[in-house]
């Protein structure tokens, strides 16, 4: 086995926050190795509804500065569009989705509150179901496939390296640092680490002696046939996220999520089921112009969660050059700003540009041990693989 | 003990609404299937056997779920004209009725669900049905797979005209339909699949002008290419069809011959024709197969990607058997329906018992090396073209646009910088993945759902990277493998518990506080997880 040219820093997770980190470091001149198991962007990266409008989290600002930038930025399309609508079949949702306006006008960007007419004029595919609507004058949406690879090429072209097929077995430190990463492919040296890996997170963390609580789950979506582009393709609502990409295609997903219990390495398996059809029935309810459209495919992602859902990007205090990041289920859009804060946390020991107090590891110091149970996350899958 | 309550956001608790119940769901009711079928209600089972035949015209004219390459003729808009000829090409359908077999015909399987590592909600093996109206669930202790077969895609300049047309969707069209509308065909590929096929149409009265076979020599039954030969038919080994013309459709299919090295010769010649029959690859139908997660591995002996299985027909999916062209395509079968039949039987002998742990009798070797046959002609055809043309015909994706891994021209990409991002790019450390390069330049993204192209591409990477066909993974297969309208997914009931609860991503209140109004602590006790929550 020939040895793997080590790197001053080793992210291990080929996905989007992984990724995302490789390119921000590598612009910045730091030798960069990415590993990752199988292809990159393979998981819940490559799977996801492709929003960019995360008013909640503390890295809403960069995520809106960056996203319009990203395609000159990266030298790769990203298919990135901006604004949203959300439209709403009832009162009730109508009150519900408003909570969004709300906390972007406090951050300084403006929405509407759209009545059935303007609605159906922002959202020609819509019809009588609805009651109203938003329109959001911030976020949008990309393509998570070609911002995956943009963002893996455009780190290639500062001299970052990815490892595609790169298992991590195990993690050797020497005073309280790790230097040697160990894969099924050999060792690699590094000078600082960078823990990026999904759903793996949680099994890898805890071999560096302080384990990242998270639980995967499932989540599916569907995409029909390309249709004719309708002026914004950001349309969410009737209990659905998604978008119509840029070839005019709805991809859209939503619906119950099973929890799972990882299989200790590998690629997990990632099974559709019959929600297929629950969710194409609510994607006719919210455009019934669409309702002839036909499903072509329908997919699954897994995906993790930490216990309050929300981000941990944070150092380890068990290994002082390890920063741990996973973005607990809502990590494409926010990718842009999650690589710049791991960045900064790496290089600079802060991030620059917000206040990412939040995300620390030790909100979990009091956390129950029976977390999952007591949250009801039950897994229903069997924990034995089937005849392989 | 305090059992807590279960996440309301998840599946736990949410009951999957099932139509109907029954022992034994048969998929495909051709020679394997009908045997299984009868021979399992012999043993007693309740069976459900369903077919997708007659297809509505509008589906065979979007290439589902053959390539029909719009080579129907009028009569096949007459629905009830094609059923009745359907069950009249095929005695044993009637026989299946006669013995109460519930036969349900122009209903389609889209999805085949079961429980697994990462899926505990089925309440067992489920499948998802369709006819022309609505689409329904089934739950099933068993399922016999007996899906068919279906042709490898090969292009050329033209290929996306009326008349160019799949073996297998010419064959059904003309044997069991009499609907098929090209009088005058040239074939491609000369295997015994190619052979048989040309000779089934010759019986129906189509005229085969011509076999057109890229290698040296044919590679099929050599009694069967002679009958071709009396017959009048033309055999052009070591050609190439260059370019099918025609103003409307297929009127004639220029053909060139191949020199030493595989390029085509500039002199080339037409051959009039009103249909282009491609026979190059007879595959293995595994749509439902892959998309259920059964196991799938490179069989040449096979034809191809096919499930693996034991003696007793069984894929890895427990209770899930593959039986007929679907588990497996070789000379000898295409040739014998008894030999489909037989493995029918082996399901229905296995029904109910304990896997056992032999494998499946190995088929006799191809006559030819498949891979390097596939991966001439496509070379041959698609690489040496002389224009660009669509290999993926629904994205219109061009060989050397998914060799050189471009963003699909809709995006209208101008780039200052050169990123010289071809496939060996890509390649990194494993062979070349068709679904990494599908989200990338979109070929077999669309409609038809890659059925004209997937092997095409498969070829083509595999040229691009120097390796075997073999080593290129299959493109997954994903439900619904019909292509489905949302309209009709209506029907279908979702649990109560379940339809409260979309609104919101995960259903985790912490989620979605703003960050400024976050706790520093969490515990699941000091969480107020109260009051309505909706994600963004």
């Amino acid at each position: 086995m020939s040895a793997i040219k080590g790197a001053s820093v080793v992210i291990v997770g080929g996905g989007v926050t992984g990724l995302s980190a490789g390119w921000w470091l590598a612009r910045d001149g730091v030798d960069v190795l990415v590993l990752e198991k199988g292809l990159i962007g393979w998981e819940a990266s490559g799977r996801n509804g492709g929003g960019c409008s995360h008013h909640h989290s503390p890295l809403f600002a960069e995520e809106q500065r960056l996203w319009p930038l990203m395609d000159e930025l990266l030298g790769y399309p990203t298919e990135f569009r901006g604004e949203r609508v959300r439209l709403a079949a009832s009162e009730h949702q109508m009150a519900l989705y408003g909570r969004a306006l709300r906390n972007a006008e406090r951050q300084g960007f403006a929405s509407e509150v759209l009545d059935v007419k303007q609605a159906k004029e922002m959202v020609p595919l819509a019809g009588g179901t609805i009651v109203g609507g938003y329109h959001y004058k911030f976020g949008g949406h990309a393509n998570p496939h070609r911002t995956l690879q943009a963002y893996a090429w455009a780190m290639q072209d500062h001299g970052g390296r990815i490892l595609q097929h790169t298992t991590v077995t195990g993690f050797r430190s020497e005073g309280g640092r790790v230097t040697i990463v160990e894969t099924d492919r050999g060792s690699i040296g590094c000078d600082s680490l960078v823990l990026a890996a999904g759903p793996q997170t949680g099994r890898l963390s805890a071999m560096l002696g302080q384990e990242v609580p998270v639980q995967s789950a499932r989540c599916e979506m569907i995409v029909t046939e390309p249709l004719p582009l309708m002026p914004l393709g950001g349309v969410d609502g009737c209990g659905l996220y998604g978008r119509q990409t840029l070839r005019g295609n709805l991809a859209y997903g939503g619906g119950p999520h099973e929890w799972l219990a990882l299989a200790e390495q590998g690629t997990p398996a990632k099974p559709t089921t019959p929600l297929m059809l629950h969710i194409g029935k609510r994607l006719a309810e919210l455009l019934p112009k669409a309702a002839h459209a036909r499903i072509i495919r329908s997919w699954a992602g897994v995906i993790e969660n930490t216990p309050d859902g929300r981000p941990v990007i944070d150092r380890l205090e068990s290994q002082a050059n390890v920063v741990v990041a996973t973005l607990s289920s809502v990590g494409f859009g926010l990718s842009p700003a999650s690589g710049h804060a791991i960045r900064d946390l790496m290089l600079d020991g802060a991030c620059s540009f917000a206040d990412i107090s939040t995300f620390k590891l030790s909100r979990f110091a009091e956390l129950e041990p029976n977390w999952r149970e007591l949250q009801g996350w039950q897994v229903k899958a069997a924990s034995e693989a089937l005849a392989a | 003990m305090n059992i807590p309550a279960s996440d309301p956001k998840s599946v736990t608790g949410k009951p999957l609404i099932i139509d109907e119940k029954v022992d034994v769901l048969i998929i495909g009711a051709g020679a394997a299937g009908l045997e299984a079928a009868i021979g399992a209600a012999a043993r007693g089972f309740g069976v459900l056997l369903v077919d997708e035949n007659p297809v509505p015209i509008r589906t065979m004219g979007d290439d589902v779920p053959l390539h029909f390459g719009q080579g129907m003729a009028a009569n096949a808009r007459n629905r009830n004209a094609m059923t009745e000829a359907f069950v009249a090409s095929e005695p044993r359908i009637e026989e299946a009725f006669e013995t109460g077999i519930d036969v349900r015909l122009g209903t389609a399987c889209w999805g085949l669900y079961a429980n697994g590592t990462a899926l505990g909600w089925m309440p067992g093996l489920v499948a998802g049905l369709a006819d022309e109206e609505r689409s329904f669930l089934i739950e099933a202790k068993h399922v016999i797979l007996a899906c068919g077969r279906r042709d490898m895609g090969l292009g050329f300049p033209g290929w996306e005209k009326p008349g160019v047309m799949g073996a297998t969707a010419a064959l059904n069209l003309a044997t069991r339909y009499g609907a098929l509308g090209p009088r005058r065909v040239v074939v491609l590929g000369s295997g015994t699949e190619a052979l048989t096929t040309a000779l089934a149409l010759r019986e129906t009265g189509v005229a085969i002008a011509a076999i057109v076979e890229q290698a040296r020599e044919a590679v099929g039954d050599a009694a069967l290419l002679l009958s071709l030969r009396h017959g009048g038919t033309e055999i052009l080994t070591g050609h190439v069809v260059r370019e099918a013309t025609g103003r409307e459709s297929v009127e004639a299919a220029l053909v060139a011959v191949l020199d030493e090295t595989g390029r085509p010769v500039p002199d080339e010649r037409g051959i009039a024709c009103d249909g282009i029959v491609l026979a190059v690859g007879a595959t293995p139908v595994i749509d439902l197969i892959d998309a259920a997660g059964c196991k799938v591995t490179f069989q040449p002996e096979r034809g191809g990607y096919a499930p693996t299985l034991d003696a007793g027909q069984r894929t890895s999916i427990a209770n899930v058997y593959a039986v007929g062209d679907c588990a497996g395509i070789w000379a000898a079968k295409t040739r014998d329906r008894t030999i489909a039949e037989a493995e029918a039987a082996r399901a229905v002998a296995a029904l109910g018992t304990a896997a056992a742990d032999d494998q499946a009798e190995r088929p006799p070797s191809p006559e030819y090396d498949i891979s390097g046959y596939r991966l001439a002609w496509v070379r041959a055809s698609v690489v040496e073209a002389r224009t660009e043309f669509h290999v993926c015909q629904c994205e219109e994706v061009t060989a050397r646009e998914i060799l050189e891994v471009r963003p699909p021209r809709n995006l209208d990409w101008q780039s200052e910088r050169r990123n010289d991002r071809s496939l060996s790019t890509l390649l990194g450390e494993g062979p070349p993945n068709p679904d990494q390069i599908k989200r990338l330049t979109r070929a077999g993204m669309g409609p038809c759902q890659g059925r004209r192209c997937r092997e095409q591409i498969a070829a083509l990477l595999a040229l691009g990277a120097a390796q075997p066909l073999s080593a290129i993974p299959l493109a997954g297969y994903r439900a619904p493998t019909r292509p489905m309208p949302l309209s009709m997914t209506a029907p279908v009931p979702e649990a109560p518990q379940q339809a409260e609860h979309w609104d919101t991503w995960f259903g985790m209140h912490a989620q979605w506080v703003p960050f400024w109004e976050v706790p520093a602590r969490y515990t699941v006790a000091t969480n107020d997880a109260t009051g309505p929550v909706a994600s963004e």
